[in-house]
C-alpha cells in the first residue's frame, strides 16, 4: 500500500465515522422526536398523563363549544367507537370543521381530556387519517 | 375532439420514444450509424406530440371543455383565465404530462451534445413515463357524469404557484440530463473532462431552476397556508430539497472531477443518485403514499409503476456503474488536507449524509407502516436537530474552501486572514444580535457568525469567481433570514373586535372593522387594520376570509407588508360572537432575507452558465 491509498483510507474511513456519527444523532433525535399517532379507541388508560402523542379522529357534530372571552374552544374527537374531549387555546385552522377529520398533537391530561397544543386539518376537504378510515370502515360493518 | 386528437398526439409521442431508444441502442450496439441516426429525429418528433397534447390541454382548459373528466374536475367558468391556463398542472393526470414535456424540452436541449446514446436514454425514460400516462393516467378521459366543473382548489389559485411546479419540474427534470449523459459516458468507457464540463453544465441549469423553484414554493407556502412558516419539512417539500443537496454535491465533485481530474466515480454516482433522488420524488408524490398536506393521487396502481420504474432504473443504471468503475481513469494524486480538493470533497461528503439523513426521516414512517410496524409522524423537530449540526459543519467548510488554494496548502500564510475573517465574523454578529434584540442566544451567535465568516471568505473572490462567491453569499443569506427571523420573531393570537389593539413587537395592530369583499369564483370578508409604530401610522393591512363557493372550501387570505428587515403578516382566523374575531399577527424580521437569498444563489449559478471562461487552476 502506497501513500494514496492511505489517504484515500483514510478519507473513507472519516466518511463512514461521520455517517455513523449522523445515524446516532438521528437515532437519538428520532427516539425523542417521533409523534405516536393514535386513534380515540387506542388512546387506552395505559397512555400516561403528559405522554406527548398526535390523536386522530373525527369531529363530533354538534361538539364545538368556543369560550365566550379569549380563543379556548372545546370539542370531541371520535373513532366512532371512542370520544375523547380535546381542548384547544388557539386559533383553529380552515378546514376544521364537525363531522370531518382532524388530527390534534398534545397529551392528554389527569382528568382524561386532550390538551391540544396544536390542531392540523389536512388541506383537503375530504381528508380522514387512515388509521381513523380503517377504523370507520370495521365499524360500519 | 381535442381529446381525440390529444390521445392521438400522445399515442404518437409514445412511437417517436420507442423509436428514439431502441433503434439507437441496437445501433449503437452493431455500431450502425444509420440506426443511431434514429435518435434526433425521433426526439424532435416525440417534442412536437407532446407539446401538441399539451397545447390541446391548454385549450381545453382555456375554452372550458367539460366534456373531459379532468377539465372538469379542475377547473369552473368563472375560474379566471390566468388559473385555468395552470389549472392544466393543478393534478395529477396534468402534471404528469407536464413532466413528460419538460424531460422533452431538456431532450432537444441535450440534442446539441449530438450523442444518440443520451438521446437513446432520454427516449427509455420518456418512454416509461409516457406508459404512465396513456395507461395510467390519461388526462383526455372523458368525464362520465355532465359537470359544471369542480373548480381548482382554491390554496392553487396565486401568482406565486403559477410558476412554482414548471420552475421545480425544469429543475429536478433537469437532472435527467446529467443522468443521461453520465451513463451515456458510463456505457462508452469515456468518463473524462469534457463529460465532466459538460454535465457541470446541464447539473448547474437544472440547478437554478430547482432552486428557484424550491424558493417560490417556500414563499407561496408563507403567503398562502397562513401560519408564517417557510418549511415544513413536508415529505412533498423533502422530495425537492432531496435532488437540490445531492445536486450541490454533484456540482461541487464535478469541478473537482473538471478542474484537476480527480474523484470522476464519485461524481458519476452522484449524477446516477441525483436523479434517482428526483424519481424517488415523484413517487413519493404522485403515488398517494404519503399522508401529508399535499397528496393529490390516490390510486395505488399508480405507486406500483412508478416504484418498479425507479427500482428497474436505479438498478440497471448501479449495475452498469459497478460494471465500468474499474474503469475509471483517474489523476494518481495526493490530495492535501489544507487544499481546495479537500475541502470540496469533504462538503460532498456533509451534504451526502445530510440528504441521507432527510430521505430516512421523510421514508421511515412509511417503511414502518408499510411493515405494519405502528404509525408515526417525524415532524420539524427532529429534522431540525439532525439538520442544525449538519448545516453549521458544513459552513465551517464553506469559508475554508474558497481561502484554499487547489494545490499547495499554504496554510502558514493563510493564518493571519483566517484569524482576522474569524474574529470580524464574531463581532459582526454579536454586534447586530446585541443591538437588535439584548439577548445572545448561542446558536443565533453561531450560525451568525458561520455566515459572516462564509461572506468574508469570498469577499475577495467576488470579481474574478463572481458565480461561486454569489451562490455562498446567497446561502448564507438564506441562514441568516432563517436564524434572525427565528429568534426575533414574534407572534400572538388574539381575539378582537372593531376598535380593540394589539402589539406586537414595536408594532401597534388596530381592528378598525370589516367589509365585504366578493371576488369571480368567492365570497369573502376583509378586515381592515391600521398599524402603527410610536404613534407613527405604517401602513393598512386587508387580511380576507374567502369562501370558494364551487368546491364550498374557506381559505384565509394572509395580508403582509413586506421590507427588507422585517415583514408583518396577518391572518385572520374565525368569526367568534357578533363583532368578534381570532387574528394571528406576526412580527417577523429578516424574514426576506430567505428568498433574496433564494435568488442570489441561483443568480450564482446562472453566472456560471453563462461564464464561458473555464479557469484551470
Amino acid at each position: 500500500m502506497n501513500k494514496i491509498h492511505h489517504r484515500r483510507l483514510y478519507l473513507i474511513g472519516i466518511f463512514l465515522l461521520g455517517l455513523a456519527l449522523s445515524a446516532s444523532l438521528i437515532f437519538y433525535a428520532l427516539r425523542q422526536n417521533m409523534n405516536v399517532f393514535l386513534t380515540p379507541s387506542q388512546l387506552t388508560a395505559n397512555i400516561k398523563a403528559d405522554y406527548h402523542l398526535r390523536l386522530g379522529g373525527m369531529v363530533k357534530n354538534g361538539s364545538i363549544v368556543r369560550d365566550t372571552q379569549g380563543l379556548g374552544v372545546s370539542f370531541i374527537l371520535t373513532d366512532f367507537k371512542q370520544d375523547v374531549p380535546v381542548r384547544y387555546v388557539g386559533v383553529l385552522p380552515d378546514l376544521f370543521r364537525e363531522g370531518k377529520g382532524a388530527i390534534v398533537e398534545g397529551s392528554i391530561n389527569s382528568q382524561r381530556i386532550f390538551i391540544a397544543s396544536q390542531v392540523l386539518a389536512k388541506h383537503d376537504e375530504n381528508y380522514m387519517p387512515k388509521n381513523v378510515y380503517d377504523a370507520l370502515r370495521k365499524n360500519a360493518k | 375532439m381535442i381529446s381525440l386528437f390529444g390521445d392521438i398526439s400522445l399515442f404518437l409521442a409514445l412511437c417517436f420514444a420507442s423509436l428514439q431508444s431502441f433503434p439507437t441502442l441496437i445501433g449503437y450496439w452493431r455500431n450502425n450509424r444509420y440506426l443511431q441516426a434514429f435518435a434526433r429525429p425521433s426526439a424532435w418528433g416525440q417534442f412536437i406530440c407532446v407539446l401538441s397534447a399539451y397545447c390541446l390541454l391548454t385549450a381545453a382548459f382555456a375554452t372550458n371543455d367539460f366534456s373531459i373528466a379532468y377539465v372538469a374536475n379542475n377547473s369552473h367558468p368563472s375560474l379566471p383565465l390566468m388559473y385555468r391556463l395552470t389549472a392544466v398542472w393543478g393534478a395529477h393526470e396534468g402534471s404528469i404530462l407536464l413532466w413528460v414535456l419538460v424531460l422533452n424540452v431538456w431532450t432537444i436541449v441535450a440534442a446539441k451534445t449530438r450523442d444518440s446514446l443520451t438521446l437513446a436514454i432520454f427516449g427509455l425514460i420518456s418512454l416509461c413515463f409516457l406508459c404512465f400516462l396513456i395507461f395510467t393516467s390519461d388526462p383526455f378521459l372523458a368525464a362520465t357524469t355532465l359537470q359544471t366543473g369542480r373548480d381548482l382548489n382554491p390554496l392553487l389559485q396565486d401568482p406565486g404557484f403559477v410558476i412554482h411546479p414548471p420552475m421545480l419540474y425544469i429543475g429536478y427534470v433537469g437532472f435527467a440530463a446529467a443522468f443521461a449523459i453520465t451513463l451515456a459516458a458510463l456505457i462508452r468507457g469515456e468518463l473524462d473532462r469534457t463529460w465532466a464540463t459538460l454535465t457541470k453544465r446541464f447539473a448547474i441549469a437544472a440547478w437554478c431552476f430547482l432552486t428557484l423553484g424550491i424558493t417560490l414554493g417556500s414563499w407561496w407556502a408563507y403567503r398562502i397556508l397562513g401560519w408564517g412558516g417557510f418549511w415544513f419539512w413536508d415529505p412533498v417539500e423533502n422530495a425537492s430539497l432531496l435532488p437540490w443537496i445531492a445536486g450541490t454535491a454533484l456540482i461541487h465533485v464535478l469541478i473537482l472531477a473538471e478542474k484537476r481530474n480527480l474523484a470522476t466515480g464519485w461524481a458519476a454516482l452522484l449524477a446516477l443518485i441525483c436523479f434517482a433522488l428526483s424519481l424517488l420524488g415523484t413517487f413519493l408524490v404522485r403515488s398517494g403514499v404519503l399522508v401529508s398536506a399535499h397528496t393529490f393521487a390516490a390510486d395505488p396502481a399508480r405507486g406500483v409503476f412508478l416504484l418498479l420504474l425507479l427500482a428497474i432504473l436505479v438498478t440497471a443504471s448501479l449495475i452498469i456503474y459497478v460494471m465500468r468503475l474499474p474503469t475509471l481513469s483517474q489523476a494518481k494524486k495526493n490530495i492535501a488536507w489544507a487544499s481546495r480538493d479537500m475541502a470540496l470533497l469533504i462538503n460532498s461528503a456533509l451534504l451526502f449524509i445530510a440528504m441521507l439523513t432527510i430521505l430516512l426521516g421523510t421514508l421511515y414512517p412509511l417503511l414502518l407502516d408499510a411493515l405494519h410496524l405502528g404509525v408515526i409522524s417525524v415532524g420539524p423537530p427532529y429534522f431540525n436537530l439532525v439538520m442544525a449540526p449538519l448545516v453549521l459543519f458544513l459552513m465551517v467548510w464553506m469559508g475554508f474552501g474558497p481561502l484554499f488554494q487547489f494545490d499547495q496548502p499554504a496554510v502558514k500564510t493563510l493564518l493571519p486572514l483566517v484569524l482576522k475573517n474569524i474574529l470580524l465574523s464574531v463581532c459582526i454578529a454579536i454586534a447586530v444580535l446585541w443591538s437588535t434584540t439584548n439577548q445572545l442566544d448561542w446558536l443565533a451567535v453561531l450560525s451568525l457568525t458561520l455566515s459572516c465568516w462564509i461572506i468574508l471568505s469570498v469577499m475577495k473572490s467576488l470579481r474574478f469567481f463572481p458565480s461561486m462567491s454569489l451562490a455562498h453569499i446567497g446561502f448564507a443569506m438564506v441562514i441568516i433570514g432563517i436564524m434572525l427571523s427565528s429568534v426575533l420573531s414574534q407572534e400572538q393570537e388574539a381575539r378582537v373586535h372593531p376598535g380593540s389593539i394589539t402589539t406586537v413587537g414595536p408594532y401597534q395592530f388596530l381592528f378598525v372593522d370589516t367589509v365585504s369583499a366578493n371576488g369571480p369564483n368567492y365570497r369573502g370578508i376583509r378586515a381592515i387594520f391600521d398599524v402603527t409604530k410610536n404613534h407613527r401610522p405604517i401602513t393598512q393591512l386587508y387580511p380576507e376570509k374567502r369562501i370558494y363557493t364551487v368546491r364550498d372550501m374557506v381559505m384565509t387570505k394572509v395580508d403582509i407588508h413586506p421590507s427588507i428587515f422585517r415583514d408583518l403578516y396577518i391572518a385572520l382566523g374565525e368569526p367568534l360572537n357578533q363583532n368578534d374575531w381570532s387574528v394571528r399577527i406576526y412580527y417577523k424580521p429578516f424574514i426576506r432575507w430567505i428568498w433574496f437569498g433564494g435568488l442570489i444563489m441561483m443568480l450564482g449559478g446562472m453566472f456560471a452558465l453563462f461564464n464561458r471562461k473555464v479557469k484551470h487552476a
